[in-house]
């Protein structure tokens, strides 16, 4: 197969190998140098690199290579630095009243990218990158002075441990807002009148007589959770009803959808999935994002 | 008789399906019983209002009409599959064009696997078989081996293409990137892939010339090597006979290693050894010079098909795969880059005393930049392979880059190139409707790839970079949000790049559809009875 007669044609440097595929001919040139010796060169640095790295399968494991090196050893060394190295803060951060970490310079250098860093990989989904919430869908926003279960430290620390509203922690904040129009605890002519009512305490555009008619809806059904001037109630995680800040939209239709349908918001409990180090470090930096009241 | 076989095989299938239809678990494996119904059925008329029919037997004609079929599919599939992988680059861009009302249809989890499948398997596979069977013939001095199996191949990829299609947008995906098609999908692949096989070596086995050309060396291998892949991959075992769903036969990283053994072969036979071959014909033909050197053929093919299978695991670094498999996987990349690097010094060299082409011939011109980026992606690749790289590129938009450098340079220019080059021969016509749209194709689409592989090597090194920054108590310094938002303008110029690549395309279907419709046929001379070359 490799012996070719060559036919030399007089103005080609090299011949051809003789043979003619639908008028294609193949020239008889050598391999170019560099390409060969470069080729030489990989193999050469593969055969290194397989002798120097672990390579071969054997029996049972593998040929380690003489460096000894192995990635997951890498791994577990980079995390263990790390560990090491904050041991000691970590421990003072536990220990410490809750109270006291937002003063405290030296544990705050150390909560804030922590916190920041907790945030981002496993609130960020919900709240956002910035914390800023998704207006409308019923994330709030951690960067207002506008808390649905109380702003202070502790506070936001219970609410991170076990979450609201959900069912895999007893301790769970929980509350729950009557479905007032699917389960006919009001008519709709009441519905329509509460609504412009909470337009009328939030400072937007109403009907004032059917507002007021409203205010006795009001205060029929709503001011044991929204209290009287519609300023709601952090204990039990009512939002208040009296200014611009609205967890699933504040207009005249979502306002009645909430009325009538009532709103479930479910935080999962991070007691478990997260070190005690880690919901104080991710809760200072909340607070120090929007909280304190 | 063959005839009432065909009658009796086609109406139990269209039997079957419709009983499937009825008995579907779901959406896809119904709407998919449905399509195989109605192409059997349709098929089965056919066939019966041809029976009477005499058939035309042309031994000494080379068979080229399943070969116009394919060039009109290839230019069909292609402008398809641009069109949905323009669309899906502005879905990330503004996912607000995953639209309420599609969701679950056309948003970006099911509308990506359309894009893929479509560009590889339905334009670059339609490419490939059509290509094969102009190269064989021409190369061999012999008509297609086996009758109408070719066409047999023809329509059952096609139908394999519309089966596939319909079950992603439903849902029916067995969730193996490039090997999303479910099980009865991935037998009909392998009937028609091994139909394939037969007509392509029976065709060389009647070859009239005493040697095999190289291109049909790399075609050959192709197909051997993905019928093999196809198969090592898709072992599963369906959960029911009524159902798209199926259980894979391994598990765990074991099934990964299968599937990146699948997958980066997929590009090395499929993407690359099928286009090398079209690459060893095209170009010499356009050129109308000998190929550069026959001995750097063959050290380069053996070499290429050797080295290429033992490169999957690069595409697992730092994952649950052992390092030695690793250091494999790294290691045989890196020795595969001289081998690639022959096929494009081959298409390169085979211009050198013709140069001058490149000003006059804008498919040359084509030819020319496809090989380029041929070569650009293969030293990319291995680049890519080497881990420490890795740790920066995997997962980024810079493999995206990186693929797409290589599948609209690489395999979509030569492809143009042999459209364009097929088309006039085809058609028997004097020469192409317009050249000058030919150039206007070109730099359209040069100018698409080269917006859309630096955007995504910059938003690819970009977040490679933010994803690894921590600060110095070890802790991540941004969220994957950040990184998301902050590649948003390079998104809105890949998108750009598609659009142009796209246009591009648009202006070489009109060009194609032109030089059928509006050129003078050529004086007919036998053009189409072969006659063994000296």
């Amino acid at each position: 197969m490799c012996a070719k007669q060559v036919t030399r044609k007089p103005s080609e440097p090299v011949g051809t190998t003789g043979h003619e595929w639908d008028g294609i001919e193949e020239f008889n040139n050598p391999m170019p140098r560099w390409w060969v010796w470069t080729f030489y060169a990989t193999i050469v640095w593969a055969v290194g690199y397989m002798i120097a790295y672990p390579a071969w399968p054997l029996i049972s494991g593998a040929t380690p290579g003489v460096l000894g090196a192995s990635t997951r050893a890498d791994v577990a060394a980079e995390i263990q630095r790390f560990d090491e190295a904050n041991a000691g803060i970590k421990a003072q951060l536990v220990a410490a009243p809750l109270a006291s970490i937002p003063a405290d310079q030296t544990l705050m250098a150390y909560a804030e990218p922590a916190g920041a860093s907790v945030f981002r990989t496993n609130c960020a989904t919900c709240h956002g990158s910035g914390a800023a919430g998704v207006e409308g869908k019923g994330y709030p926003s951690l960067l207002d002075d506008d808390w649905l279960w109380g702003g202070t430290i502790e506070d936001i620390h219970l609410t991170i441990t076990h979450g609201i509203r959900n069912t895999t922690d007893p301790d769970a904040r929980y509350s729950e807002m009557p479905k007032f129009g699917v389960d006919g605890l009001l008519e709709d002519a009441q519905i329509d009148a509460v609504v412009e009512h909470v337009l009328a305490i939030s400072g937007q555009a109403h009907d004032a007589a059917l507002a007021a008619e409203g205010a006795t809806v009001y205060a029929d059904n709503c001011t044991g959770c929204h209290m009287e001037a519609g300023e709601g109630d952090p204990t039990q995680g009512a939002p208040a009803l009296n200014d611009a800040i609205w967890l699933y939209g504040g207009s005249r239709e979502k306002i009645k959808e909430t009325v009538v349908y009532a709103r479930f918001g479910v935080m999962p409990a991070w007691a478990g999935r997260l070190t005690e180090d880690e919901i104080r470090a991710v809760a200072a930096w909340v607070h120090s994002r929007g909280g304190g009241e | 008789m063959w005839d009432y076989t065909k009658l009796i095989v086609l109406g139990l299938i269209a039997l079957f399906a419709a009983i499937a239809t009825n008995y579907a678990h779901d959406l896809a494996y119904q709407v998919n019983a449905l399509v195989v119904m109605l192409a059997a059925g349709g098929t089965f008329l056919w066939t019966l209002r041809r029976m009477g029919e005499p058939k035309r037997a042309r031994p000494n004609e080379y068979m080229d009409d399943v070969v116009r079929a394919g060039v009109i599919a290839t230019t069909f599939w292609g402008v398809v599959g641009f069109l949905v992988g323009v669309f899906i680059a502005f879905q990330l861009a503004f996912p607000a064009l995953n639209f309420e009302w599609a969701q679950g249809i056309l948003n970006f989890g099911r509308l990506r696997p359309l894009h893929t499948s479509a560009v590889i398997f339905a334009f670059g596979g339609n490419a490939l078989i059509m290509s094969s069977f102009y190269i064989v013939q021409r190369t061999s001095a012999a008509r297609l081996w086996g009758g109408n199996l070719a066409w047999f191949v023809f329509w059952g990829w096609q139908l394999m293409i519309v089966l596939a299609a319909t079950s992603y947008v439903l849902g029916g995906t067995q969730s193996k990137e490039y090997a999303e098609t479910v099980w009865y999908i991935d037998w009909w692949i392998v009937v028609v892939w091994l139909s394939f096989l037969a007509v392509f070596m029976g065709t060389l086995i009647n070859r009239k010339e005493p040697h095999i050309y190289v291109a049909n060396w790399f075609l050959l291998a192709f197909i051997v090597t993905i019928a093999m892949l196809h198969v090592g991959n898709n072992l599963a075992i369906p959960v029911s006979i009524f159902s798209s769903q199926s259980v894979q036969v391994t598990a765990g990283v074991q099934d990964a290693m299968i599937q990146w053994w699948y997958g980066h072969n997929a590009v090395g036979f499929f993407l690359t050894a099928g286009f090398l071959g079209m690459m060893y014909y095209f170009i010499p033909k356009q050129a109308e010079r000998p190929v550069y050197s026959y001995k750097l053929s063959i050290i380069h093919f053996w070499a290429l098909i050797f080295l290429y299978i033992w490169a999957g695991p690069h595409h697992l670094h730092y994952t649950a795969l052992p390092d030695w498999a690793s250091t494999l996987g790294m290691t045989f990349s890196i020795m595969l880059w001289m081998p690639s690097w022959g096929g494009m010094i081959n298409g390169l060299m085979t211009l050198s005393g013709a140069w001058d082409k490149l000003r006059t011939d804008p498919i040359i011109r084509m030819m020319v930049v496809s090989v380029g980026f041929y070569g650009m992606s293969t030293f990319e690749g291995p680049m890519m392979s080497i881990k420490a790289v890795n740790s920066l590129s995997h997962y980024t938009d810079w493999t995206i880059g990186h693929v797409h450098s290589g599948a609209l340079g690489w395999n979509g220019m030569i492809t143009f190139g042999a459209l364009y080059f097929l088309t006039p021969r085809l058609w028997n016509r004097e020469r192409l409707y317009s050249l000058k749209l030919v150039s206007w194709h070109f730099w359209l689409a040069t100018i698409g790839i080269v917006l859309y592989a630096s955007s995504m090597w910059v938003t690819g090194i970009m977040e490679g970079l933010m994803w690894r920054e921590v600060d110095a108590n070890g802790f991540l310094v941004n969220a994957f949000a950040d990184t998301v938002a902050a590649k948003f303008p390079m998104y809105v110029v890949r998108g750009l790049g598609g659009g142009m690549y796209l246009l591009g395309a648009l202006i070489m279907a009109y060009n194609l559809w032109m030089t059928v419709r509006a050129q003078p046929a050529k004086a007919p001379v036998n053009a189409n009875n072969f006659v063994p070359a000296e």
